[in-house]
Protein backbone atom coordinates (compact mmCIF):
# COMPACT_ATOMS: atom_id res chain seq x y z
CA UNK A 1 0.00 0.00 0.00
CA UNK A 2 1.46 3.38 -1.03
CA UNK A 3 1.74 6.37 1.31
CA UNK A 4 -1.09 8.07 -0.56
CA UNK A 5 -3.36 5.10 -0.10
CA UNK A 6 -2.46 4.88 3.57
CA UNK A 7 -3.40 8.53 4.09
CA UNK A 8 -6.56 8.26 2.10
CA UNK A 9 -7.70 5.27 4.12
CA UNK A 10 -6.99 6.92 7.47
CA UNK A 11 -9.78 7.96 9.80
CA UNK A 12 -8.69 11.61 9.77
CA UNK A 13 -8.86 11.83 6.01
CA UNK A 14 -12.16 10.01 5.72
CA UNK A 15 -13.80 12.25 8.27
CA UNK A 16 -12.81 15.34 6.26
CA UNK A 17 -13.36 14.03 2.75
CA UNK A 18 -16.30 11.68 2.78
CA UNK A 19 -16.25 10.86 -0.91
CA UNK A 20 -13.39 9.94 -3.24
CA UNK A 21 -12.12 12.54 -5.69
CA UNK A 22 -14.42 13.15 -8.69
CA UNK A 23 -14.04 10.52 -11.41
CA UNK A 24 -17.45 10.16 -13.01
CA UNK A 25 -20.52 12.38 -13.40
CA UNK A 26 -22.48 11.01 -10.45
CA UNK A 27 -19.51 11.09 -8.13
CA UNK A 28 -18.67 14.66 -9.26
CA UNK A 29 -22.17 15.83 -8.38
CA UNK A 30 -22.02 14.11 -4.99
CA UNK A 31 -18.69 15.76 -4.15
CA UNK A 32 -19.96 19.20 -5.23
CA UNK A 33 -23.13 18.95 -3.22
CA UNK A 34 -21.54 17.72 0.01
CA UNK A 35 -18.76 20.36 0.17
CA UNK A 36 -19.70 23.72 1.69
CA UNK A 37 -17.39 25.70 -0.59
CA UNK A 38 -18.07 23.78 -3.76
CA UNK A 39 -21.84 23.61 -3.30
CA UNK A 40 -22.03 27.41 -3.76
CA UNK A 41 -21.04 26.88 -7.39
CA UNK A 42 -23.12 25.32 -10.17
CA UNK A 43 -22.21 21.72 -10.90
CA UNK A 44 -21.60 22.61 -14.53
CA UNK A 45 -21.68 25.79 -16.63
CA UNK A 46 -22.66 26.32 -20.23
CA UNK A 47 -19.89 26.96 -22.68
CA UNK A 48 -21.55 30.25 -23.63
CA UNK A 49 -20.89 31.36 -20.07
CA UNK A 50 -17.23 31.90 -20.83
CA UNK A 51 -17.75 33.66 -24.15
CA UNK A 52 -15.83 36.82 -23.32
CA UNK A 53 -17.06 38.71 -26.36
CA UNK A 54 -20.56 38.31 -24.94
CA UNK A 55 -20.14 38.63 -21.17
CA UNK A 56 -16.94 40.75 -21.02
CA UNK A 57 -16.46 38.97 -17.66
CA UNK A 58 -16.75 42.39 -15.96
CA UNK A 59 -19.09 41.07 -13.29
CA UNK A 60 -16.62 38.32 -12.49
CA UNK A 61 -13.76 40.81 -12.45
CA UNK A 62 -15.72 43.05 -10.08
CA UNK A 63 -16.20 40.16 -7.69
CA UNK A 64 -12.53 39.26 -8.01
CA UNK A 65 -11.61 42.86 -7.15
CA UNK A 66 -13.99 42.75 -4.19
CA UNK A 67 -12.04 39.75 -2.88
CA UNK A 68 -8.73 41.52 -3.56
CA UNK A 69 -9.96 44.56 -1.67
CA UNK A 70 -11.11 42.44 1.25
CA UNK A 71 -7.80 40.61 1.54
CA UNK A 72 -5.58 43.66 1.07
CA UNK A 73 -7.90 45.57 3.39
CA UNK A 74 -7.58 43.03 6.19
CA UNK A 75 -3.80 43.04 5.82
CA UNK A 76 -3.71 46.83 5.97
CA UNK A 77 -5.69 46.71 9.20
CA UNK A 78 -2.68 45.29 10.97
CA UNK A 79 -0.80 48.54 10.53
CA UNK A 80 -3.47 51.26 10.55
CA UNK A 81 -5.03 52.90 13.60
CA UNK A 82 -8.14 55.07 12.97
CA UNK A 83 -7.28 57.79 15.49
CA UNK A 84 -6.44 61.45 15.03
CA UNK A 85 -2.88 61.04 16.22
CA UNK A 86 -2.01 57.88 14.29
CA UNK A 87 -4.00 57.65 11.04
CA UNK A 88 -1.86 59.83 8.76
CA UNK A 89 1.46 58.53 10.05
CA UNK A 90 0.35 54.91 9.84
CA UNK A 91 -0.35 55.36 6.16
CA UNK A 92 3.09 56.91 5.71
CA UNK A 93 4.49 53.93 7.61
CA UNK A 94 2.84 51.54 5.20
CA UNK A 95 4.44 53.41 2.34
CA UNK A 96 7.92 53.83 3.74
CA UNK A 97 8.50 51.17 6.36
CA UNK A 98 6.22 48.15 6.05
CA UNK A 99 7.41 45.29 3.83
CA UNK A 100 5.28 45.12 0.68
CA UNK A 101 3.59 48.28 1.87
CA UNK A 102 2.63 48.65 -1.78
CA UNK A 103 -0.44 46.73 -0.56
CA UNK A 104 -1.84 50.14 0.34
CA UNK A 105 -1.49 51.25 -3.27
CA UNK A 106 -2.96 47.93 -4.48
CA UNK A 107 -5.92 48.58 -2.25
CA UNK A 108 -6.39 52.06 -3.65
CA UNK A 109 -5.92 51.07 -7.30
CA UNK A 110 -8.20 48.09 -6.75
CA UNK A 111 -10.89 50.46 -5.55
CA UNK A 112 -10.57 52.61 -8.67
CA UNK A 113 -10.53 49.52 -10.88
CA UNK A 114 -13.60 48.10 -9.16
CA UNK A 115 -15.66 51.19 -9.93
CA UNK A 116 -14.56 50.99 -13.57
CA UNK A 117 -15.40 47.29 -13.88
CA UNK A 118 -18.80 47.88 -12.26
CA UNK A 119 -19.65 50.53 -14.83
CA UNK A 120 -18.49 48.28 -17.69
CA UNK A 121 -20.53 45.44 -16.22
CA UNK A 122 -23.64 47.62 -16.06
CA UNK A 123 -23.03 48.73 -19.62
CA UNK A 124 -22.71 45.11 -20.82
CA UNK A 125 -25.87 44.05 -18.99
CA UNK A 126 -27.67 46.94 -20.62
CA UNK A 127 -26.36 46.14 -24.10
CA UNK A 128 -27.37 42.47 -23.86
CA UNK A 129 -30.80 43.31 -22.49
CA UNK A 130 -30.15 41.19 -19.41
CA UNK A 131 -32.16 43.58 -17.27
CA UNK A 132 -35.47 42.81 -18.98
CA UNK A 133 -38.26 40.88 -17.21
CA UNK A 134 -37.95 38.68 -15.20
CA UNK A 135 -34.45 39.99 -14.44
CA UNK A 136 -35.47 43.52 -13.37
CA UNK A 137 -35.07 42.76 -9.66
CA UNK A 138 -31.49 41.62 -10.15
CA UNK A 139 -30.76 44.87 -11.98
CA UNK A 140 -32.13 46.70 -8.93
CA UNK A 141 -29.92 44.63 -6.63
CA UNK A 142 -27.00 45.54 -8.87
CA UNK A 143 -27.79 49.24 -8.54
CA UNK A 144 -27.76 48.94 -4.76
CA UNK A 145 -24.42 47.16 -5.03
CA UNK A 146 -23.18 50.09 -7.13
CA UNK A 147 -24.25 52.53 -4.41
CA UNK A 148 -22.56 50.38 -1.74
CA UNK A 149 -19.35 50.31 -3.77
CA UNK A 150 -19.40 54.09 -4.11
CA UNK A 151 -20.03 54.39 -0.37
CA UNK A 152 -17.06 52.11 0.25
CA UNK A 153 -14.98 54.48 -1.88
CA UNK A 154 -16.39 57.48 0.02
CA UNK A 155 -15.72 56.09 3.50
CA UNK A 156 -12.32 54.71 2.57
CA UNK A 157 -11.25 58.07 1.16
CA UNK A 158 -11.28 59.63 4.62
CA UNK A 159 -9.02 57.07 6.28
CA UNK A 160 -5.61 58.48 5.24
CA UNK A 161 -6.67 61.63 7.12
CA UNK A 162 -4.87 64.04 4.80
CA UNK A 163 -6.08 67.39 3.46
CA UNK A 164 -7.65 65.77 0.41
CA UNK A 165 -9.58 63.34 2.61
CA UNK A 166 -10.85 65.84 5.17
CA UNK A 167 -12.05 68.40 2.65
CA UNK A 168 -13.61 65.83 0.32
CA UNK A 169 -15.66 64.44 3.19
CA UNK A 170 -16.50 67.97 4.43
CA UNK A 171 -17.90 68.88 1.03
CA UNK A 172 -19.70 65.55 0.65
CA UNK A 173 -21.26 65.67 4.07
CA UNK A 174 -22.34 69.28 3.59
CA UNK A 175 -24.80 67.90 1.10
CA UNK A 176 -26.48 66.08 3.95
CA UNK A 177 -27.13 69.30 5.88
CA UNK A 178 -28.88 70.80 2.85
CA UNK A 179 -31.24 67.84 2.54
CA UNK A 180 -34.96 68.57 2.88
CA UNK A 181 -36.46 67.93 6.32
CA UNK A 182 -33.56 65.95 7.78
CA UNK A 183 -30.82 68.50 7.07
CA UNK A 184 -30.62 71.48 9.42
CA UNK A 185 -29.94 73.92 6.59
CA UNK A 186 -32.38 72.43 4.12
CA UNK A 187 -35.97 73.34 3.34
CA UNK A 188 -38.43 72.08 5.89
CA UNK A 189 -35.81 71.70 8.62
CA UNK A 190 -38.12 73.27 11.17
CA UNK A 191 -40.99 70.94 10.32
CA UNK A 192 -40.23 68.32 12.96
CA UNK A 193 -40.90 70.02 16.28
CA UNK A 194 -42.00 68.56 19.58
CA UNK A 195 -43.45 70.94 22.10
CA UNK A 196 -41.94 73.96 20.36
CA UNK A 197 -38.43 72.46 20.29
CA UNK A 198 -36.93 72.04 16.84
CA UNK A 199 -35.70 68.44 16.60
CA UNK A 200 -33.49 68.98 13.56
CA UNK A 201 -30.46 71.21 14.29
CA UNK A 202 -26.73 71.12 13.71
CA UNK A 203 -26.37 68.63 16.54
CA UNK A 204 -29.09 66.22 15.48
CA UNK A 205 -29.58 66.25 11.71
CA UNK A 206 -28.62 63.68 9.06
CA UNK A 207 -25.15 65.20 8.70
CA UNK A 208 -24.59 64.86 12.45
CA UNK A 209 -25.54 61.20 12.25
CA UNK A 210 -23.16 60.64 9.35
CA UNK A 211 -20.21 62.50 10.89
CA UNK A 212 -20.77 61.62 14.55
CA UNK A 213 -20.23 65.30 15.29
CA UNK A 214 -20.76 68.79 13.94
CA UNK A 215 -17.57 68.75 11.90
CA UNK A 216 -15.28 66.11 10.42
CA UNK A 217 -13.26 64.93 13.40
CA UNK A 218 -12.07 61.92 15.35
CA UNK A 219 -15.57 60.52 15.72
CA UNK A 220 -16.03 60.72 11.97
CA UNK A 221 -12.80 58.84 11.34
CA UNK A 222 -13.84 56.00 13.62
CA UNK A 223 -17.36 55.90 12.23
CA UNK A 224 -16.15 55.78 8.63
CA UNK A 225 -13.58 53.12 9.55
CA UNK A 226 -16.27 50.82 10.96
CA UNK A 227 -18.55 51.47 8.00
CA UNK A 228 -15.71 50.89 5.54
CA UNK A 229 -14.30 47.71 7.10
CA UNK A 230 -17.36 45.98 8.54
CA UNK A 231 -20.84 47.35 7.93
CA UNK A 232 -20.81 48.08 4.20
CA UNK A 233 -18.75 44.98 3.21
CA UNK A 234 -21.21 42.80 5.14
CA UNK A 235 -24.17 44.40 3.40
CA UNK A 236 -22.40 44.07 0.06
CA UNK A 237 -21.59 40.39 0.70
CA UNK A 238 -25.23 39.61 1.40
CA UNK A 239 -26.39 41.40 -1.73
CA UNK A 240 -23.66 39.78 -3.83
CA UNK A 241 -25.02 36.41 -2.73
CA UNK A 242 -28.52 37.46 -3.80
CA UNK A 243 -27.16 38.83 -7.07
CA UNK A 244 -25.34 35.58 -7.96
CA UNK A 245 -28.25 33.42 -6.84
CA UNK A 246 -30.56 35.32 -9.13
CA UNK A 247 -28.24 34.87 -12.12
CA UNK A 248 -27.99 31.14 -11.34
CA UNK A 249 -31.72 30.68 -11.09
CA UNK A 250 -32.43 32.67 -14.23
CA UNK A 251 -30.50 30.28 -16.42
CA UNK A 252 -26.86 30.93 -15.54
CA UNK A 253 -24.64 33.67 -16.93
CA UNK A 254 -25.49 34.36 -20.57
CA UNK A 255 -27.92 31.47 -20.47
CA UNK A 256 -31.51 31.47 -21.65
CA UNK A 257 -34.26 31.35 -19.05
CA UNK B 1 -45.60 41.53 18.00
CA UNK B 2 -42.85 40.93 15.47
CA UNK B 3 -43.29 44.34 13.86
CA UNK B 4 -43.32 45.99 17.27
CA UNK B 5 -40.09 44.39 18.40
CA UNK B 6 -38.40 45.01 15.03
CA UNK B 7 -39.50 48.63 15.16
CA UNK B 8 -38.25 49.11 18.69
CA UNK B 9 -34.89 47.50 17.90
CA UNK B 10 -34.48 49.61 14.77
CA UNK B 11 -35.35 52.85 16.56
CA UNK B 12 -33.04 51.88 19.39
CA UNK B 13 -30.19 51.21 16.99
CA UNK B 14 -30.68 54.53 15.22
CA UNK B 15 -30.76 56.46 18.51
CA UNK B 16 -27.62 54.60 19.62
CA UNK B 17 -25.80 56.01 16.61
CA UNK B 18 -26.37 59.64 17.71
CA UNK B 19 -23.52 60.55 20.06
CA UNK B 20 -24.44 62.31 23.30
CA UNK B 21 -20.98 63.65 24.05
CA UNK B 22 -18.88 65.75 21.72
CA UNK B 23 -15.35 67.00 22.23
CA UNK B 24 -15.22 70.40 20.58
CA UNK B 25 -13.00 73.40 21.26
CA UNK B 26 -14.64 76.26 23.24
CA UNK B 27 -16.73 78.56 21.08
CA UNK B 28 -15.62 81.79 22.82
CA UNK B 29 -12.26 83.21 21.75
CA UNK B 30 -10.53 86.29 23.22
CA UNK B 31 -8.87 88.28 20.45
CA UNK B 32 -7.36 91.26 22.28
CA UNK B 33 -8.28 94.77 23.33
CA UNK B 34 -10.53 96.90 21.09
CA UNK B 35 -7.85 99.52 20.40
CA UNK B 36 -5.31 96.92 19.20
CA UNK B 37 -6.73 96.71 15.67
CA UNK B 38 -5.90 98.91 12.68
CA UNK B 39 -8.53 100.48 10.43
CA UNK B 40 -8.91 98.73 7.09
CA UNK B 41 -6.75 95.78 8.13
CA UNK B 42 -7.51 92.07 8.46
CA UNK B 43 -6.10 90.30 11.53
CA UNK B 44 -5.17 86.74 10.56
CA UNK B 45 -3.79 85.63 13.93
CA UNK B 46 -6.96 83.67 14.72
CA UNK B 47 -7.51 82.13 11.28
CA UNK B 48 -6.91 78.64 12.64
CA UNK B 49 -9.87 79.28 14.96
CA UNK B 50 -12.08 80.20 12.00
CA UNK B 51 -11.95 83.97 12.75
CA UNK B 52 -10.77 87.02 10.80
CA UNK B 53 -10.94 90.23 12.84
CA UNK B 54 -11.50 93.19 10.53
CA UNK B 55 -11.79 96.88 11.39
CA UNK B 56 -14.02 98.58 8.84
CA UNK B 57 -15.30 102.15 9.08
CA UNK B 58 -14.59 102.25 12.79
CA UNK B 59 -16.30 98.95 13.56
CA UNK B 60 -14.69 95.68 14.64
CA UNK B 61 -16.09 92.67 12.76
CA UNK B 62 -15.40 88.92 13.24
CA UNK B 63 -15.66 87.14 9.89
CA UNK B 64 -16.03 83.38 9.56
CA UNK B 65 -13.26 81.82 7.47
CA UNK B 66 -15.60 79.25 5.95
CA UNK B 67 -16.40 79.81 2.27
CA UNK B 68 -20.15 79.81 1.77
CA UNK B 69 -19.83 77.75 -1.40
CA UNK B 70 -18.71 74.31 -0.18
CA UNK B 71 -16.82 74.98 3.05
CA UNK B 72 -13.15 75.48 2.13
CA UNK B 73 -11.02 78.20 3.79
CA UNK B 74 -10.38 81.29 1.62
CA UNK B 75 -7.11 83.22 1.64
CA UNK B 76 -6.85 86.95 2.30
CA UNK B 77 -5.02 88.56 -0.60
CA UNK B 78 -3.96 91.90 0.88
CA UNK B 79 -2.56 93.31 -2.37
CA UNK B 80 -5.83 92.68 -4.17
CA UNK B 81 -7.88 93.62 -1.14
CA UNK B 82 -10.13 90.57 -1.24
CA UNK B 83 -10.70 87.12 0.21
CA UNK B 84 -10.28 84.43 -2.44
CA UNK B 85 -11.21 80.79 -2.02
CA UNK B 86 -8.67 78.39 -3.57
CA UNK B 87 -11.18 75.61 -4.12
CA UNK B 88 -13.50 77.09 -6.74
CA UNK B 89 -12.58 80.77 -6.94
CA UNK B 90 -15.22 82.44 -4.79
CA UNK B 91 -14.29 86.04 -4.01
CA UNK B 92 -15.41 88.17 -1.03
CA UNK B 93 -14.88 91.90 -0.35
CA UNK B 94 -11.92 92.84 1.80
CA UNK B 95 -12.13 96.07 3.85
CA UNK B 96 -10.53 97.97 0.96
CA UNK B 97 -13.30 97.01 -1.46
CA UNK B 98 -16.43 97.41 0.61
CA UNK B 99 -18.42 95.78 3.40
CA UNK B 100 -16.10 92.88 4.36
CA UNK B 101 -17.38 89.44 3.41
CA UNK B 102 -19.82 90.34 0.62
CA UNK B 103 -19.53 87.78 -2.20
CA UNK B 104 -18.82 89.35 -5.57
CA UNK B 105 -17.25 86.70 -7.78
CA UNK B 106 -17.24 82.94 -8.17
CA UNK B 107 -19.83 80.38 -7.10
CA UNK B 108 -20.38 81.52 -3.51
CA UNK B 109 -24.12 82.11 -3.18
CA UNK B 110 -24.01 84.43 -0.16
CA UNK B 111 -21.59 86.55 1.92
CA UNK B 112 -19.26 85.20 4.59
CA UNK B 113 -20.93 84.80 7.97
CA UNK B 114 -20.05 86.97 10.96
CA UNK B 115 -19.61 85.86 14.55
CA UNK B 116 -21.05 87.56 17.59
CA UNK B 117 -18.77 90.07 19.39
CA UNK B 118 -18.80 91.38 22.92
CA UNK B 119 -16.47 92.98 25.47
CA UNK B 120 -15.37 90.55 28.18
CA UNK B 121 -14.87 91.21 31.88
CA UNK B 122 -11.23 92.16 31.40
CA UNK B 123 -12.04 94.57 28.57
CA UNK B 124 -10.89 92.28 25.80
CA UNK B 125 -12.95 91.60 22.70
CA UNK B 126 -14.63 88.16 22.92
CA UNK B 127 -15.74 86.38 19.70
CA UNK B 128 -18.61 83.92 20.28
CA UNK B 129 -18.79 81.34 17.49
CA UNK B 130 -21.97 79.80 18.82
CA UNK B 131 -23.88 82.69 17.29
CA UNK B 132 -23.65 83.79 13.69
CA UNK B 133 -25.07 86.61 11.57
CA UNK B 134 -25.90 86.30 7.92
CA UNK B 135 -26.08 89.39 5.69
CA UNK B 136 -28.67 87.87 3.37
CA UNK B 137 -31.03 87.63 6.32
CA UNK B 138 -30.46 91.28 7.18
CA UNK B 139 -28.65 90.28 10.37
CA UNK B 140 -25.54 92.39 9.87
CA UNK B 141 -27.36 95.37 11.33
CA UNK B 142 -27.67 93.45 14.60
CA UNK B 143 -25.75 95.23 17.39
CA UNK B 144 -24.07 91.99 18.53
CA UNK B 145 -22.37 91.47 15.18
CA UNK B 146 -19.94 94.39 15.53
CA UNK B 147 -18.17 96.56 18.11
CA UNK B 148 -17.92 100.29 17.55
CA UNK B 149 -14.40 101.46 18.37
Amino acid sequence: MSVGDFIRNSQVWKSIFRHPAPRDRRNRVVVMLTNVFLHLHPVSVRQSGIALSYTWCMGGLTFFLFLVETITGVLLMFYYRPTLEHAYNDILGLRDVATLGVLRELHRWGAHAMVITIWLHMYRVFLTGSYKPPREFNWGVGVILLVLTLLLSFTGYLLPWDQLAIWAITVGSNMARAHPVVGHEGPGSSLITVGGVNLIHSGSDARFLLLGGRAVGGETLLRFYVLHCVAIPLAAAVLIAVHFWRVRKDGGISGAL
Amino acid sequence: MLTASTGVLTLGTVRFLFPNVLSEPPSKVKVGFPDAFDEGKVDERFKDKNIWVVKYQGKLIALSTTCTHLGCTPNYLEKEGKFKCPCHGSGFFGPAMGDPGINFEGPAPRPLERWSLSIGDDGQVVVDKSRKFQQERGEWTNVDSYIKV
